[in-house]
């Protein structure tokens, strides 16, 4: 068995210098009657060749984004990825590593995530950010429940442009620890005043900008009524790369960020390992969840980093701790930070930009379709079309004509009928003209 | 010592390479990426378009390369030698694993792609579960959370969301105060108030105690088995009886499972409820902190509760359920955007595939064995702090190293210098100055010699009054210690540019 070093000879040396007779003597704790003494009804070992096969074989059923024309957004992404990223990520020294419990030996992960945590202050426009969550539906949940604890608060308003993963996710704690969550109904019109929804029991109001239909939004106003009722604002982004053309939530002034970083450096690989954001601003510090790298210096005075105030986290505060959160996303983070680095200002922005043209071409060619119409007045790189007759359907008429259209909002609202004709529509700088035109020829096919 | 080395003009020092952070090297206008020409078009971002700049470093290719190189060079890592991380199961992590999982047909699908274009995705999830259900011999398994106290906490709410159908939310969950934070951290956002249960003499569960704590408030006990001592709870099966009896559940941390897979099902322990790490015992990578994937298998009384979503097997192939009015049953939530860590479940078949139900069962062995052998080897020396068989990990205290003037912490820096990463420090916190080494089965026998006869050295220096060394390590590796007091009471957690260049 390739991956297991000790011969027959070396076992039974061990098992002599242990003084054990055999194996089971080491497993004497065990009640003997739950003690297996065969092997479980499954496979025996097989060779590389064997299960690269068997995985080929189960991949092969899928149909590949590359592989036909794409639009699906709705909080993943498919972005293009230059190969120096997958090759750097996949160092032993970042791969094989665990968490940085010893700086000495750690300086190249903590440097990292230095990087990455400036990064992501610098994009999202907030003072600090955390090394990462699991992804932005539970960075969201977390937000909502440090703003409860920050203004010792216990409702959190949901805007019914959130994402219904990151509500539902958010719904689910909050019903755990006993927050009151008044989550609005979902609109794709707009129009919604999530002012008149704040009263003094209000921790936070929960905004996504671009929404979940794809909406951009000036939020300053909002911000200001937040404040002005001692709440916090917590501003999701759910495509990070938006932050190259749309105004950053710091600047419109949200006081904590949760967002989904998968976009750069990561595959949408059916949903996962993606990477969560977190940033806040500074006075809140102490009350926020997640592993942090700090700057310090050596006995000998060089810069280092190490993690840092960690008295927050459960490993030093157990039940009082901040979160339960301690494996994060670290390596899917290292891909975020290189796949940035790359693209420096001067890419990231035309990047965005790129983004923003693929939609806004696409929105144009989709509009000239009869009776399709979109929703949306202001969006970057995804937004909403309204079909003639029902989304779902659609998308699997056009999936038998080989071309993967969107996400039918009734795949995420189920039951309502105000939703069933919304197809949601991403354009990033992978989609071609030519993916563009198939599409909008074989939608007028279908409808 | 450090300063017998002459300065070199550049501060490397050979293959020790400096590197000053990505923002240190900025020239603006400079990328790494070329792209096309942006088209006209009429911009539809309305009032939000970004007014400012952002601030990001602009570097070429081959500097960005260099960088991450020159970096990820000042890491230790499993792929280069022994990483004893008790509780932490750094064991190998097999290339075939990362190839699969960069198969288009797994990396490059959308979560939300109609089902009948992703069937390939659904039976890997599915084919991925049922090997969990068998070797772990539970019926139902929730694959979504994302690491391992993602697992913990969806366990317990699970098990609250059963309570509260039966109209019995109870207030109270016991932990074993060997436990690791993440269960107490767990509990609480569960809504639960902890209440720590004390071990015996021989580092488990005490049972009498435990009994005298029960009671139909106690929603759960959580316990972690083998536990976080290494050691198998041997009266397992008595504790579940006596949670059990008061109509309480039984969580179990199974963050140590790999002692035991295919040679014990958690299911004939009476478990309820038990997350597996991924991460850990099925060899996907820890990538310097994740990402991970917490799957928590269920007892049939759980089962209905588990959070969405999951696949299910439909007249036309396989299906997922999203949303409550899908199914039968009374799932209690949402733990996680999308369907959970598709990419972690990929590898983690991958490596089961290529054990096998044999090469499990031989891998677990083999670790008890190392670990067990380790124990033999030492405890002449060092102090064992429960005698008798470990499982998968050995743990001492530091009464060994008393009136040495060396600590833990120093003992971990010396072993630095000695080219192994230090085993697990202070941690169960059961036991003073804990050292908590685990070699898993990944380690060679020559590998387990070299890391004995280098414990057993530094022990004999320790001994020996060498102190002052200990205090000054490590000399050999690319940082010497930390000043971790400077790094907490002055929070520096983001690079800023230097003053005079922030004033211009
Ligand atoms: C015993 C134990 N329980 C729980 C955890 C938490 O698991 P994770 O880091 O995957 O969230 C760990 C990991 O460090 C552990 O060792």
């Amino acid at each position: 068995m390739r991956y297991l070093p000790l011969t027959d000879t070396d076992r039974a040396e061990m098992l002599a210098a242990i003084g054990a007779g055999d194996i089971k003597e080491l497993y004497k704790d065990v009640p003997a009657d739950v003690l297996l003494d065969q092997p479980v009804d499954l496979p025996f070992h097989a060779g590389e060749l064997e299960v690269e096969r068997q995985m080929a074989a189960l991949a092969a059923e899928n149909v590949s984004a590359g592989s036909v024309p794409f639009f699906l957004g709705a909080g993943a992404y498919r972005h293009h990825t230059p190969a120096t990223v997958d090759h750097l990520i996949q160092r032993s020294e970042f791969l094989t590593s665990y968490t940085p419990y010893q700086p000495e030996i750690s300086q190249g992960t903590l440097q990292a995530l230095f990087e990455f945590q400036t990064q992501v202050a610098l994009l999202t426009g907030m003072d600090v950010a955390n090394a990462s969550m699991y992804d932005g539906a539970t960075a969201c949940a977390e937000a909502a429940m440090m703003a409860c604890r920050v203004t010792r608060r216990n409702r959190v308003v949901l805007s019914g442009g959130l994402h219904p993963h990151y509500r539902e996710v958010t719904q689910t704690n909050a019903r755990f620890m006993g927050l009151t969550i008044d989550a609005l109904p979902a609109n794709a019109e707009g129009g919604e005043n999530l002012s008149e929804h704040l009263d003094d029991e209000t921790a936070c109001v929960v905004v996504q900008n671009p929404d979940f239909f794809g909406q951009v939004e000036e939020l300053s106003v909002l911000a200001d009524a937040c404040h002005a009722a001692g709440a916090l604002l917590v501003v999701v982004v759910t495509e990070i790369v938006s932050l190259g053309a749309v105004e950053a939530p710091g600047n419109m002034g949200a006081d904590i960020v949760a967002a989904e970083g998968q976009s750069l450096g990561n595959p949408m690989g059916f949903g996962g390992p993606h990477v969560g954001l977190f940033a806040v601003r500074e006075r809140f510090l102490r009350q926020m969840p997640g592993r942090l790298a700090g700057e310090t210096v050596d006995v000998d005075g060089r810069r280092g980093w190490v993690l840092t105030l960690s008295t927050r986290e459960q490993h030093i505060r157990r039940e009082k701790a901040t979160s339960n959160i301690c494996t994060n996303s670290g390596l899917c983070a290292l891909a975020f930070t290189i796949h940035l680095s790359l693209l420096g200002e001067a890419g990231f922005t035309k990047l965005a930009a790129l983004n923003h043209a693929a939609a806004v071409t696409l929105a144009g060619k989709l509009a000239a379709v009869p009776d399709v119409e979109i929703v949306n007045d202001a969006y970057f790189n995804e937004f909403t079309v309204r079909l003639p007759k029902s989304a779902a359907q659609v998308v699997d008429a056009l999936a038998d004509r080989h071309i993967l259209a969107g996400v039918p909002v009734s795949r995420l609202i189920p039951d309502d009928p105000a939703v069933d004709q919304l197809l949601l529509v991403a354009a990033t700088e992978t989609a071609r003209p030519s993916d563009m035109d198939a599409f909008v020829s074989a939608l007028a096919g279908v409808l | 010592m450090a300063n017998s080395i002459p300065d070199t003009i550049t501060g490397h020092r050979g293959l020790q390479l400096e590197e000053p952070l990505i923002f240190e090297q900025d020239a603006p206008g400079r990328t790494a990426v070329d792209l096309p020409e942006v088209p006209e078009i009429e911009s539809r971002l309305g009032n939000a378009a970004r007014k400012g700049e952002i601030g990001l470093p602009g570097l070429a290719e081959p500097q960005v390369v260099r960088h991450y190189l020159r970096i990820s060079q000042k890491n230790y890592a499993i792929d280069a030698g022994m990483y004893p991380l008790g509780s932490c199961t750094m064991k190998h992590n097999p290339r075939l694993n990362e190839k699969m999982a960069r198969l288009p047909g797994f990396a490059d699908i959308h979560p939300l792609q109609p089902e009948k274009t992703v069937q390939g995705a659904l039976a890997m999830i599915d084919l991925c579960a049922e090997w969990l259900k068998v070797l772990t011999g539970m019926p139902a398994v929730a694959m979504s959370p994302a690491a391992g106290a993602h697992g913990e906490l969806t366990g317990l709410m699970t098990i609250r969301a059963a309570l509260e159908d039966r109209g019995d939310a109870r207030k109270r969950v016991l932990v074993p105060e060997s436990a690791h934070g993440t269960n107490p951290a767990s509990a609480h956002m569960c809504g639960y108030k902890v209440e720590a249960v004390p071990a015996n003499e021989a580092g488990r569960v005490d049972l009498a105690v435990l009994k005298e704590r029960l009671g139909d408030d106690v929603a759960a006990i959580m316990i972690t088995n083998p536990n976080t001592c290494g050691l198998f709870e041997d009266e397992i099966v008595e504790i579940s009886a006596a949670v059990h009896a008061v109509g309480g559940f039984v969580y179990c941390d199974g963050a140590n499972f790999n002692a035991i897979v295919g040679r014990v099902r958690p299911g004939d322990l009476g478990i309820d409820s038990m997350h597996l790490n991924l991460h850990k015992t099925f060899s996907t990578p820890h990538g310097g902190g994740g990402p991970g994937a917490g799957p928590v298998v269920l007892s049939e009384a759980l089962a209905p509760f588990m959070p969405l979503p999951y696949v299910m097997h439909g007249p036309d192939g396989f299906q997922l359920a999203e949303h409550a009015g899908q199914t039968d049953a009374k799932p209690y939530g949402r733990m996680k955007g999308f369907h959970g860590q598709a990419g972690v479940f990929v590898r983690a078949l991958s490596y089961m595939l290529s054990m096998g139900a044999d090469g499990l069962r031989q891998a677990s062995a083999d670790a008890v064995l190392s670990a067990n052998y380790l124990a033999a080897r030492l405890n002449d020396l060092l102090t064992q702090s429960y005698p008798g068989p470990c499982m998968h990990e050995v743990l001492f205290d530091d009464h060994f190293l008393r009136n040495t003037d060396v600590t833990t912490l120093d003992f971990a820096k010396a072993m630095i210098d000695e080219g192994v990463h230090p085993m697990t420090m202070y941690f169960p916190l059961v036991v003073h100055g804990a050292l908590l080494m685990e070699p898993t089965e990944t380690e060679s026998r020559e590998s387990l010699e070299q890391y004995i006869a280098l414990v057993r050295g530094l022990t004999e220096r320790a001994k020996a009054g060498e102190a002052a060394s200990f205090h000054d390590a490590p000399k050999y590796a690319p940082r010497r210690r930390l000043d971790e007091t400077k790094a907490a009471r002055n929070p520096v957690l983001r690079w800023q540019p230097p003053i005079d260049q922030a004033a211009e």
